[in-house]
C-alpha cells in the first residue's frame, strides 16, 4: 500500500483527510496502470536509463553571460538586497 | 576498557573549471551573491543542463591519481529533496555507476605506510549558500555556488585515528592541488570534509553506532573535533548510555560537537536516473589522454627528492607538500643552489614569512633566481650570514633582487682588516673593565666584544675577521 502521509510529506504538502483519500486511490490506480508494462517479456533486453543511444553530450568550459542580478531575483518571493530572503532553515 | 575509533570520511572538492557544471555561469568564488546565476542553475522550467566536459576529466584525472577504476560507462542520478539553496528540488549527483571506484591514499603513521581504500568518487553540482544571520526568522539565500561542480570522494572505514584523518586529508589535498582539479582552500569551502566517526570495544568485529560530524573548516579543527567526539562517544558507552545515530557540526568557539538541529523531517532522496543528461563513456584514448595531463604526483615527487637531492624525509615532506613550493625548490637548486641550504631558507625564513602574511607560494614576490643570488653573495663574503636575514626578507617584501637591496641599504660585508680593526680598537677603549677581566681569564667574554663590534657595524663586520683580529689584539 502507498504511505500517501510520507509522500505528501516528502513534497511539503499538507493533505485533509478527505484528500488522502483521494489520492491515495488516484496513485494506486497510476501504479496499478504502470505496471502493464511488467506484463511485457524483456528477459532478452538490456536494461538502460535512455531510449536514446546518445553519450557524451558536452560542452565545453566556457563563460557565457549570467543573469542580471535583478532579472535573476523578479522571481523571488522576497529579497533582502542581492539575496532571495526565505523563512529561516536552521533553528 | 579500551576502545578503538573507526573513520571514514566524505570529501567534497570543488573543482576548479572556469564555469559551472550546467551552464556557462561562472565558478569563481566570492562574488558579489546572485551575480552568477542563469536560468539553468536557478532550476528554471524548461531548461536543459550541459555537461561541462572538463568537469568529467577532472574527476577522471582524479581518480587515476588516487589509483580507482574508472568506470567505462558512467552516468548521473536525481537526488530529490527540499532547500532554499536547492532551486530545481532535486541535486544532480550520481548514485549507481561513480565515474571512479577502489582506489586508494597511502599515508605516512607512525614511520610506516598505511593505504586508506577509496569506495568511489562521483561528480555532483554544490548547492547554493545560506546564511542565517543572528536571531532573525529568515534566512538569506546566494545562488551562485548553485551549480557548480563537485567531486565528491568517499573513504572506506580504515581511519584508525583523527592523526590518521588529518594525514589522509593532507595528501588528498596535495595531490588534488598539484593535478590542479581543486585549489584545496578549506577556509573558502573548495576542500570540505565530513566524517563519520564511531567508537568500539578494542577487538570487537562489528562497528559502533556512527555520528556525522560537519563544519571542519581546516585540518586543525577536523583533528579537534574528532579527538572531541571520540571522549564523547567513549564517556557515554563508559557510563552504560547509547549513542544516537544523528549529524553534528563542530563549533569552534567551543572547541564541541554539537547535535544538528534542522527543520528537515524527511530523509528519502528517491535517487532516479537523470533523464536530461546522457551517459558518459570513457574509451581507451581518451583515457590515455586524460592520463597524460597528470603531472608527477607528490608522493612520486618526494621520493625523487630524497635520492636526487639526498634531502632528509622532513625537508622533502614540506617541499613536495605543494607543487608551487616543489617547483620554487627544484628551479632554486637548478640555479646553482646547495639543494639543502635551499631547502633551509624555503624551510625556515621563507615559511615563516608566508605563514605571517597568510600567504602561499603562489602569491610570493621572491623568485628562486634572488635566493640563489644571495647565496652567492654570502659565499663570496659581500654580505655575512645574519645579514642575509635581512636582505631575504627586504627580497620577500619588495621583490627586489638581492644585489640591488644590498647595494641601496649599505648592507655589503666589512671585510678588509683595517675597518674592523678601527671598530675594535674603539671598542678596546670604551670598555676597559671587560678588558681587563678577559685578560685575567674570562674567555666567556669574548662573545661580548664580538657582540659590540656587530652592534656598531650594524651586523656588518666580517665576523671571523672581527673574531680574529678580537683574538690578536686581547692577546
Ligand atoms: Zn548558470
Amino acid at each position: 500500500m502507498m504511505d500517501i502521509d510520507h509522500v505528501a510529506a516528502l513534497a511539503r504538502l499538507k493533505l485533509t483527510d478527505r484528500e488522502k483519500e483521494i489520492f491515495s486511490r488516484q496513485v494506486v490506480d497510476i501504479i496499478r496502470y504502470i505496471d502493464k508494462l511488467n506484463e511485457l517479456d524483456t528477459s532478452g533486453i538490456e536494461p538502460t536509463a535512455h531510449v536514446l543511444p546518445m553519450k557524451n553530450i558536452f560542452r565545453e568550459d566556457e563563460i557565457r553571460a549570467s543573469l542580471p542580478r535583478d532579472s535573476a531575483l523578479r522571481n523571488a518571493p522576497e529579497r533582502d538586497g542581492g539575496f532571495y530572503r526565505v523563512p529561516r532553515i536552521i533553528e | 576498557m579500551q576502545y578503538e575509533t573507526v573513520i571514514g570520511l566524505e570529501i567534497h572538492a570543488q573543482l576548479s573549471t572556469e564555469t559551472k557544471m550546467f551552464c556557462g555561469c561562472p565558478a569563481k568564488f566570492g562574488s558579489e551573491p546572485n551575480t552568477q546565476t542563469c536560468p539553468v542553475c536557478t532550476g528554471m522550467p524548461g531548461v536543459l543542463p550541459v555537461m561541462n566536459k572538463k568537469a568529467v576529466e577532472y574527476v577522471v584525472r582524479t581518480g587515476l591519481a588516487l589509483n580507482c577504476n574508472i568506470s567505462s560507462y558512467s552516468r548521473f542520478a536525481r537526488k530529490n529533496y527540499f532547500y532554499p539553496d536547492l532551486p530545481k528540488g532535486y541535486q544532480i549527483s550520481q548514485y549507481e555507476l561513480p565515474l571512479c571506484e577502489g582506489g586508494y591514499v597511502e599515508i605516512n603513521v607512525d614511520g610506516g605506510g598505511k593505504k586508506i581504500g577509496l569506495t568511489r568518487i562521483h561528480l555532483e553540482e554544490d548547492a547554493g549558500k545560506n546564511i542565517h544571520d543572528g536571531a532573525g526568522s529568515e534566512s538569506l539565500v546566494d545562488l551562485n555556488r548553485a551549480g557548480v561542480p563537485l567531486m565528491e570522494i568517499v573513504t572506506e572505514p580504515d581511519i584508525r585515528s583523527p592523526r590518521e584523518a588529518v594525514e589522509f586529508m593532507k595528501r588528498l589535498r596535495a595531490v588534488v592541488r598539484c593535478i590542479g582539479v581543486c585549489d584545496g582552500n578549506m577556509e573558502q569551502g573548495s576542500l570540505r570534509c565530513d566524517a563519520n566517526i564511531s567508537v568500539r570495544p578494542a577487538g570487537q568485529e562489528e562497528f559502533g553506532v556512527k555520528t556525522e560530524i560537519k563544519n571542519m573548516n581546516s585540518f586543525r579543527f577536523v583533528e579537534k573535533a574528532l579527538d572531541y567526539e571520540i571522549r564523547r562517544q567513549t564517556a557515554a558507552l563508559r557510563e552504560g548510555k547509547r549513542i544516537i545515530q544523528e549529524t553534528r557540526l563542530w563549533n569552534a568557539d567551543r572547541g564541541i560537537t554539537e547535535s544538528m538541529r534542522s527543520k528537515e523531517e524527511a530523509h528519502d532522496y528517491r535517487y532516479f536516473p537523470e533523464p536530461d543528461l546522457m551517459p558518459v563513456e570513457l574509451d581507451g584514448s581518451w583515457l590515455e589522454t586524460i592520463r597524460e595531463s597528470i603531472p608527477e604526483l607528490p608522493h612520486v615527487r618526494r621520493a625523487r627528492f630524497i635520492s636526487r637531492y639526498h634531502l632528509p624525509e622532513q625537508d622533502a615532506d614540506i617541499l613536495t607538500a605543494d607543487m608551487a613550493t616543489a617547483e620554487w625548490f627544484e628551479e632554486a637548486v637548478r640555479l646553482g643552489g646547495d639543494p639543502r641550504v635551499v631547502s633551509n631558507w624555503i624551510r625556515g625564513e621563507l615559511a615563516r614569512l608566508l605563514n605571517e602574511d597568510n600567504r602561499q607560494m603562489e602569491d610570493c614576490l621572491l623568485k628562486p633566481e634572488y635566493l640563489v643570488d644571495m647565496l652567492k653573495l654570502i659565499d663570496n663574503g659581500t654580505i655575512s650570514g645574519k645579514i642575509a636575514k635581512t636582505v631575504f626578507e627586504e627580497m620577500y617584501k619588495t621583490g627586489s633582487a638581492a644585489g640591488d637591496i644590498v647595494k641601496e641599504k649599505g648592507l655589503v660585508q666589512i671585510s678588509d682588516e683595517a675597518g674592523i680593526g678601527a671598530v675594535v680598537d674603539e671598542i678596546l677603549d670604551e670598555h676597559p673593565e671587560e678588558v681587563k677581566r678577559y685578560r685575567a681569564g674570562e674567555a666567556k667574554l669574548m662573545g661580548f666584544f664580538v657582540g659590540q663590534v656587530m652592534k656598531k657595524t650594524r651586523g656588518k663586520a666580517n665576523p671571523k675577521i672581527a673574531n680574529e683580529l678580537l683574538r690578536k689584539k686581547l692577546g
